[in-house]
């Protein structure tokens, strides 16, 4: 047999194996990667225990049920809850259906074609602009030229349209995972277009929806950015009673106890991440659930 | 029969009505894009009829409220850099070797419980990683390195673990879609697990990791919490990452929180912030996305 030799590779006599020490390098690069994955996972947590020990005394019904204040011991979260609540509210019965619609747009009725393609890779695109774009965004347009003013209402429109990227793509896999045969057996019976959609494609597709709107919705709740350029205000002694009112909502009133100079606000700003995070929780372990519960595997 | 068929034309209307509906739901996302690029052209022209284009891209002090104004958009973009790439020398590591252990070593177990934990990563609030930045990171870096209260080592450290998850999930993905045929392949040359992981399945699926790593510097120079709360609000042109900085984003945050009047000088240089700072993404964003589709090998 004629052994064929490249320049610049050994031939089989001069080949070593080296198999010692291609193991231990393998040993090592696999070591490597568990310790990315603890530099991040270990970053969590120390973030976790260090906020719950700097938080948890400030944490009480105190905190919870008074307004900001500027002494530490008397501060607290309510003014920022309910506007949280009122913000949020909002925002999902304005993203909600115009997302879902748009999804099932995508899905259902567009013809492949230029005009789906833009429509598809501007979501994209609206999915990747920095959060506080929006927020210049909504200053110039909600704020200024619809004059709604630094209101609730302006704030929601605001973040309905950060969170409304997220909500089209998580229905568009959800519908996607809809196999075609359900479609093409409710078609066969003579149902319309709509009438399968609304009876057959919602039904199965609803555990992916609720669960992609349920992660826009955490995402809203976590935003800053997008409502301070909008002028979000930071101190309100009062809780929203229209969608006209000012407010504020958590995060911002976390960065406005962080900003502050007395050390005592870092625990107060603390009290306020462990409600915020608590909310998070809630809200993505019912997605989890959910998606267990209601999910139907084809 | 009862309903269906006897209705027909209200049926037709009905589908028609339905079908218009959702479509006009589907502009909403192209108006968005519209309104972001009038209400962001709008203002930084008006900007621009003030103050010259050199001087923005050529000065490298940035004094807009201060009397002698000066508009130099290099010491906001310095801080901009920095705080990002401090945060890609954090991220790209550590979410290439997890993303590698995952899509490799991992056994399915164990990615099943590792990959979303990971991912919580990417569900807490920026504003909680501003907080631990600068009441955590930054006490902890000042034992051994000598540096201010507020500089852009610690942000971008805690901003590049915030990205990880970004740039791990994405790779994983691009490297879980390497055919099995190519790792047997390189097996059944006598290559090790690490080297059939790094000579084969990283190269195969090379456009998919750039592609992540882009997008997650296109997120970190938009972030915004972290870099106000912990980087400073010091506009200066330096690259020094222990002295305070001030990113774009902190300084649109700083302005919106003073009241500004509609109109005013100082009004427009939000817009014309903002403008560089969605130029600066888009450009990102657009080739990531054109460099996936340039490079990705596909097999069948």
């Amino acid at each position: 047999m004629a052994v064929t030799t490249v320049e610049g590779f050994p031939t089989r006599a001069q080949f070593r194996p080296r198999l010692g020490f291609r193991k231990v390098t393998g040993a090592v690069f696999t070591g490597l990667g568990l310790v990315a994955i603890c530099i991040g996972l270990g970053l969590l947590v120390w973030l976790l225990i260090d906020t719950f020990v700097t938080g948890l005394p400030w944490l009480d019904w105190q905190f919870l049920t008074s307004f900001d204040s500027r002494f530490p011991d008397r501060a607290g979260a309510k003014a920022a809850i309910y506007g949280t609540a009122y913000m949020m509210f909002f925002t999902l019965i304005l993203a909600l259906p115009i997302g879902v619609m748009s999804a099932i747009y995508l899905e259902e009725y567009a013809q492949e074609g230029k005009l789906k393609s833009f429509i598809q890779i501007n979501i994209s695109n609206l999915a990747a602009v920095p959060s506080i774009i929006y927020g210049l965004l909504g200053l110039q347009v909600f704020v200024r030229w619809m004059s709604l003013e630094r209101s609730v209402l302006a704030g929601s429109l605001t973040m309905a349209l950060l969170i409304l990227p997220i909500i089209v793509v998580a229905t568009q896999e959800a519908l996607r995972a809809v196999p075609p045969s359900i479609r093409d057996a409710s078609y066969a019976v003579g149902a319309t277009r709509w009438e399968t959609i609304r009876h057959h494609l919602l039904p199965y597709a609803f555990p992916g929806i609720l669960t992609g709107n349920i992660l826009a919705a955490s995402r809203a709740i976590g935003e800053s950015a997008p409502l301070i350029t909008i002028g979000a205000l930071t101190y309100v002694p009062f809780t929203p009673n229209s969608p006209l009112d000012r407010f504020t909502v958590l995060p911002i009133q976390i960065f406005n106890w962080v900003s502050r100079p007395q050390a005592e606000f870092q625990g107060v700003a603390a009290a306020g991440i462990i409600v915020l995070l608590v909310v998070l929780l809630l809200m993505n372990s019912v997605a989890i659930f959910l998606r267990q519960k209601l999910q139907r595997r084809f | 029969m009862r309903g269906g068929l006897g209705h027909k034309r209200g049926r037709q209307l009905r589908e028609g009505a339905i079908a218009g509906l959702f479509f006009i739901a589907a502009t909403v996302g192209a108006f968005t894009t519209a309104g972001i690029i009038l209400s962001l052209a709008g203002e930084t022209f008006a900007f621009f009829r003030v103050v010259s284009f050199i001087e923005f891209i050529t000065e490298t002090q940035w004094t807009p409220l201060f009397s002698i104004k000066k508009f130099g958009i290099w010491a906001l973009v310095s801080a901009t850099v920095l705080t990002s790439v401090i945060a890609l020398l954090v991220a790209v590591p550590v979410g290439l070797m997890a993303a590698i252990y995952l899509s490799e070593f991992a056994n399915p177990k164990a990615r099943a419980v590792l990959k979303p934990a990971l991912e919580v990563l990417a569900g807490v609030p920026t504003v909680v990683y501003g907080f631990f930045a600068l009441t955590v990171m930054t006490p902890f870096l000042q034992r051994f390195i000598d540096m201010t209260l507020f500089n852009s080592l610690s942000p971008g450290i805690v901003m590049g673990v915030m990205i990880v998850p970004l740039v791990a999930s994405l790779s994983e993905d691009a490297m879980s879609s390497v055919p099995q045929a190519l790792r047997e392949g390189a097996y059944g040359l006598g290559a090790t697990r690490m080297e059939v992981a790094t000579r084969v399945v990283v190269p195969a699926a090379l456009s998919g990791i750039v592609a992540s790593i882009i997008l997650a510097l296109s997120r970190a120079v938009g972030e915004t919490m972290i870099v106000a709360i912990a980087a400073g609000q010091n506009p200066t042109f330096t690259f020094d990452p222990t002295v305070p900085v001030m990113t774009m984003t902190t300084y649109i945050v700083q302005v919106s929180l003073g009241d500004t009047p509609y109109g005013s000088l100082e009004y427009r240089t939000l817009f014309a912030v903002g403008t560089t700072l969605f130029v600066l993404t888009f450009i990102m964003n657009i080739f990531s996305f054109w460099f996936v589709r340039r490079f990705r090998e596909v097999y069948d």
